[in-house]
């Protein structure tokens, strides 16, 4: 029998249900190999002892009716956990631990999923190689010192390898998407307003959305239908009619009409990008959709835009962590002084690069030309969209311009490194549901993903599309366990 | 200063000033729950024990828009005669303080959810008109305590979050008694409409007051100074006065004003600078990206409109028409809610044979006097509507005097008693039958003849003599009225 930890998620629940093997088992294999995992260094906080206890209970008093029964799951440090540390990978939460739960992981633990630990991510979400995160680098389980890809590294990381069976991220310009491209496996950030951002620490409010992240796309949508809810708790939650996505999921996708974006054939793209888009283009048309060429003429702006609106959110959004009321405080002479050692030991370089940037945005005399200006332009990638929809179902694009690179390649040029972003951020600016999913492989045999961009609401065609094309590309992690030598 | 009106002029040398105010009150909305959380709002509670993750602002938590307190704001804006407008935004504030969980206050910037509207003073020399320039929702800070740790500030979240309305004046008001007009009017209409207590000691009602002079008869505006968070008509009055005086000074001089936020020091009796124009915050203000915005339908303010009460002005109005009371009297009965309830409730108690003039003279002269005494409201009043219409009543049909009636009132005092109770238990009923008083009188001219004579001889004040004897010997209880007819035909 193939090892526990290799499972999919759906047939571990399967398994589980028929009762071959327990919730206990699964949680100590996931564990044990975590144990040995610790190189990669994709745990903030470990949870094992725990999830053990709590899958004893599960075996001792079992509900195969949950849509997760007994199942381990790690989760990104971005969602808030009752009682188990919270950090977003920042020193300025190092000690917190809060006394409530985020409406996404309660979903989750509702249906049976147990948690297993906090996943490392950048620092509050800042970041596209882990690199930012006050807990350490990550390591790709790819290869070694390759980044996993940000913000949800560790969470790419444990995937990848089979830390975990299923994990969850947050995405607000590209952070599930682009991990998942970097490591071989599946990432989906749902629409705007699926998924109730309650409890998570917030980075940019008006872009950031949590997303399953997976081994394939049925697992994807088995967490999608657990996770996405609609909570009276946030006000940016959307009540429409949710799919029951996993058993809606269809490989039938004949027919539908897929667009292919010009404007995302970017000066300087490596031809093996090219090449893989090419080749994506390919395996929709076997699939039977059908290729409309689209414009996006919008496209070149959505970068400077999403790092004008981003920053300027997170400058407000992380005024609250000044040492007064929980998290770190270093001593200070007068409050100003509290203030400005707590922030200054509290933050680190990326975070306080991104807060300089909406202070400036947003400052009287700047606004109208930065971040005003910019949320005229959100309107107009929007509208883009809008008008391709007219034409096409969904959109396919690469996921990235580029494969995994090596830890410290790109840790000192931000501009270099924002520019991972530049498939991912106009569907964070227009609210749109994207897929992130394995596609092939570059010259150092690191993986490359395509991206599937939807409609509003419309996950299913996403995950469909998505679910058939995953056929056809037939794509394998290859997987050495390199870091257990 | 001309004694005579409410106009506040400033002479100095040769020239004339007149001051220009503005007010932007903050008005705290009555509502259980805070503006973005479950909390409790209930005044006087033990620190930090209303305080949820919400208004602590830990990490992940958001805010979610009370729906009561929207209510209460579009209701003050329609009280206020104002546009509500349809769509409104929050906004959030950006700077640091130690009692700003969030970093940043939720606020109403460019879209505010009321705009203009306006305020009628009933001033001495007439009505006055006074714009309103906008209202907005936003949330109250926590509280920063000084005093009680040597070494350390402590925070009180309690009223972090708290809904405040904020309504912002034209800057229509001259004098320190239009403030105090329009501070009260603007009270009563909120009280009469239940959105704010207006309770100004717990703070319930505070105010920046904005402040400039200018020589009178310019349509210029002068350089202003804020002055925050005042929080008593009084000291505004004083702050007022204090700061047009120093602006005048400084003209005089030759100085130019800086525009600036100052503070009030009522101990001292001064403002002081508290930041200049150049060190103001920079609040970064943007829309906020956690919250929707405000969408309200005009069948959603029409049902609202069909909630409001009676507002002041038409009460006024009303108890013109109806009640046949002067202006200046209605000006008074209505000020206060619960005066208004007070005196209606009166006039039906005293059924069809009411009597206005006594009504009113009683509610504001005597019972006023005692609430004074005992610094309590109207809602507390020892004497209920019922028993004073009772009172006024026996005085009206003749069973007891007015005189009298002031004894009985003293009575009804301890406990609110019956009047009619009072009367028959002290045998206080007025003495009217004419034989009885013919008899008495007839005594007091026989026992005083040389008097009698000459009040006949033309020495007609007399008169009161021969009232007073007659009062006395019927113990005060006889019927004035008959003793004066009585007394004129037998002398």
């Amino acid at each position: 029998m193939t090892e526990i930890t290799s499972l999919s998620l759906f047939e571990l629940i399967k398994n589980i249900k028929e009762k071959k093997i327990s919730s206990n088992e699964a949680a100590k294999s996931f564990v044990d190999r975590s144990e040995k995992s610790k190189k990669l260094n994709v745990y903030v906080t470990e949870n094992f002892e725990n999830c053990l206890k709590l899958s004893k209970e599960f075996d001792n008093n079992p509900n195969f009716d949950l849509k997760l029964p007994g199942i381990p799951i790690a989760v990104k440090d971005l969602f808030c956990t009752n009682e188990v540390r919270t950090t977003a990978g920042s020193n300025i939460l190092n000690n917190f631990v809060p006394s409530y739960e985020s409406t996404v992981t309660k979903n989750i633990w509702k249906e049976g999923g147990i948690l297993l630990g906090k996943l490392n991510c950048d620092e509050f979400a800042m970041g596209s190689s882990n690199e930012t995160s006050f807990f350490g680098n990550v390591q790709n389980p790819i290869a070694k010192d390759l980044v996993p890809g940000g913000s949800s590294g560790g969470s790419s990381a444990a995937l990848a390898a089979n830390l975990t069976p299923v994990t969850i991220g947050t995405d607000t310009g590209g952070s599930i998407r682009q991990p998942a491209s970097f490591t071989g496996t599946v990432g989906l950030k749902p629409t705007y307003g699926s998924c109730s951002r309650y409890g998570i620490v917030a980075f940019a409010s008006s872009l950031d959305q949590a997303g399953p992240m997976s081994k394939d796309v049925k697992d994807s949508s088995i967490l999608l239908e657990v996770i996405s809810s609609f909570d009276k708790k946030d006000s940016t939650s959307i009540d429409f009619k949710r799919n029951n996505y996993s058993s809606e999921l269809t490989r039938n996708i004949k027919g539908l009409k897929i667009g292919i974006p010009k404007e995302y054939r970017v000066d300087g793209m490596p031809d093996e990008i090219e090449k893989l888009w090419e080749k994506g283009i390919e395996y929709a048309k076997d699939c039977g959709a059908e290729i409309i060429d689209i414009s996006l003429p919008h496209t070149s702006y959505a970068l400077p835009t999403y790092y004008i609106v981003a920053p300027a959110e997170a400058s407000s959004n992380l005024a609250r962590y000044d040492g007064v009321k929980y998290g770190l405080r270093s001593s200070g002479k007068s409050l100003i002084d509290m203030y400005e050692k707590t922030r200054s030991e509290g933050f680190g370089e990326e975070v306080k690069r991104r807060i300089m940037i909406g202070t400036y945005v947003l400052s009287s005399g700047y606004y109208d030309a930065y971040y005003l200006k910019a949320q005229k332009v959100r309107q107009l990638i929007k509208q883009d969209f809008d008008q391709a929809y007219n034409k096409v179902d969904a959109i396919l694009t690469p996921s990235t311009p580029s494969s995994a690179f090596k830890i410290g390649e790109k840790s000192n040029d931000p501009v270099s490194m924002y520019l991972n972003d530049i498939f991912t951020v106009p569907v964070n600016l227009a609210g749109l549901p994207g897929i992130s999913i394995p596609a092939g492989v570059d010259k150092n045999n690191y993986p490359l993903g395509l991206q599937i961009i939807g409609k509003p609401f419309d996950e299913q065609t996403v995950l469909n599309i998505a679910y058939s094309m995953e056929e056809k590309i037939n794509y394998k992690n290859n997987i050495t366990d390199w870091w257990m030598k | 200063m001309s004694k005579n009106n409410s106009e506040y002029l400033i002479e100095r040398n040769d020239n004339v000033y007149e001051v220009v105010i503005g007010l932007e009150v903050h008005a705290q909305v009555t509502s259980d729950s805070k503006l973005f959380s479950s909390s409790s709002t209930k005044f006087g509670a033990e620190p930090n024990t209303q305080v949820s993750l919400v208004d602590a602002a830990f990490p992940g938590m958001l805010p979610v828009i009370n729906e009561f307190c929207v209510k209460q704001a579009i209701k003050t804006g329609i009280g206020l005669k104002a546009k509500i407008n349809n769509k409104s935004v929050f906004d959030r504030k950006n700077y640091f303080y130690a009692d700003l969980p969030q970093g940043y206050q939720i606020s109403q910037y460019k879209y505010p959810i009321v705009g203009e509207g306006n305020v009628i003073l009933d001033m001495p020399e007439g009505q006055k008109q006074v714009g309103i320039e906008r209202l907005h929702l936003e949330q109250d800070a926590g509280k920063s305590i000084h005093d009680v740790d040597p070494s350390n500030t402590l925070v009180d979240l309690n009223r972090s979050g708290v809904a405040l309305m904020e309504i912002v004046s034209k800057p229509d008001l001259r004098s320190p008694d239009e403030v105090n007009a329009y501070i009260k009017k603007l009270r009563s209409i909120m009280r009469y409409l239940g959105t704010c207590d207006g309770n100004m000691q717990e703070g319930s009602l505070r105010a920046d007051v904005n402040v400039s002079v200018r020589i009178k008869g310019s349509t210029n505006l002068g350089t202003r100074c804020e002055i925050k968070n005042v929080n008593s008509i009084k000291f505004m009055q004083m702050a007022i006065i204090y700061e047009a005086n120093r602006q005048v000074d400084l003209i005089e001089e030759g100085v130019e004003i800086d525009q600036e936020t100052r503070l009030f020091d009522t101990k001292k009796n001064e403002t002081r600078s508290m930041r200049s124009k150049e060190d103001a915050h920079d609040y970064r203000y943007f829309p906020d990206p956690d919250l929707l915005p405000l969408e309200i339908t005009d069948e959603f303010i029409d049902l609202l409109k069909s909630e409001i009460p009676e507002l002041p002005d038409d009460k006024k109005k009303r108890f013109i028409d109806e009640f046949k009371v002067s202006p200046y009297e209605a000006t008074i009965l209505v000020s206060d809610i619960d005066t208004a309830k007070y005196f209606e409730e009166v006039v039906a108690k005293m059924g069809k044979n009411r009597d206005m003039k006594l009504a009113v003279n009683w509610i504001t002269g005597e019972l006023f006097a005692v609430l004074n005494n005992k610094n309590i409201e109207i809602a507390q009043s020892p004497i209920s509507a019922k028993n004073l219409a009772k009172l006024i009543n026996l005085i009206k049909n003749g069973t007891i005097s007015g005189k009298i009636a002031k004894t009985i009132f003293e009575l009804m005092l301890d406990g609110d008693i019956d009047p009619q109770i009072i009367v028959e238990e002290k045998g206080l009923k007025q003495e009217s039958d004419p034989k009885a008083l013919e008899a008495l009188i007839d005594k007091i001219i026989n026992d005083n003849r040389e008097k009698a004579i000459e009040y006949k001889q033309g020495k007609e004040k007399l008169f009161g003599f021969f009232v007073g004897q007659a009062m006395k010997a019927s113990g005060g209880k006889a019927n004035p009225q008959l003793i004066n007819e009585i007394l004129k035909k037998k002398l």
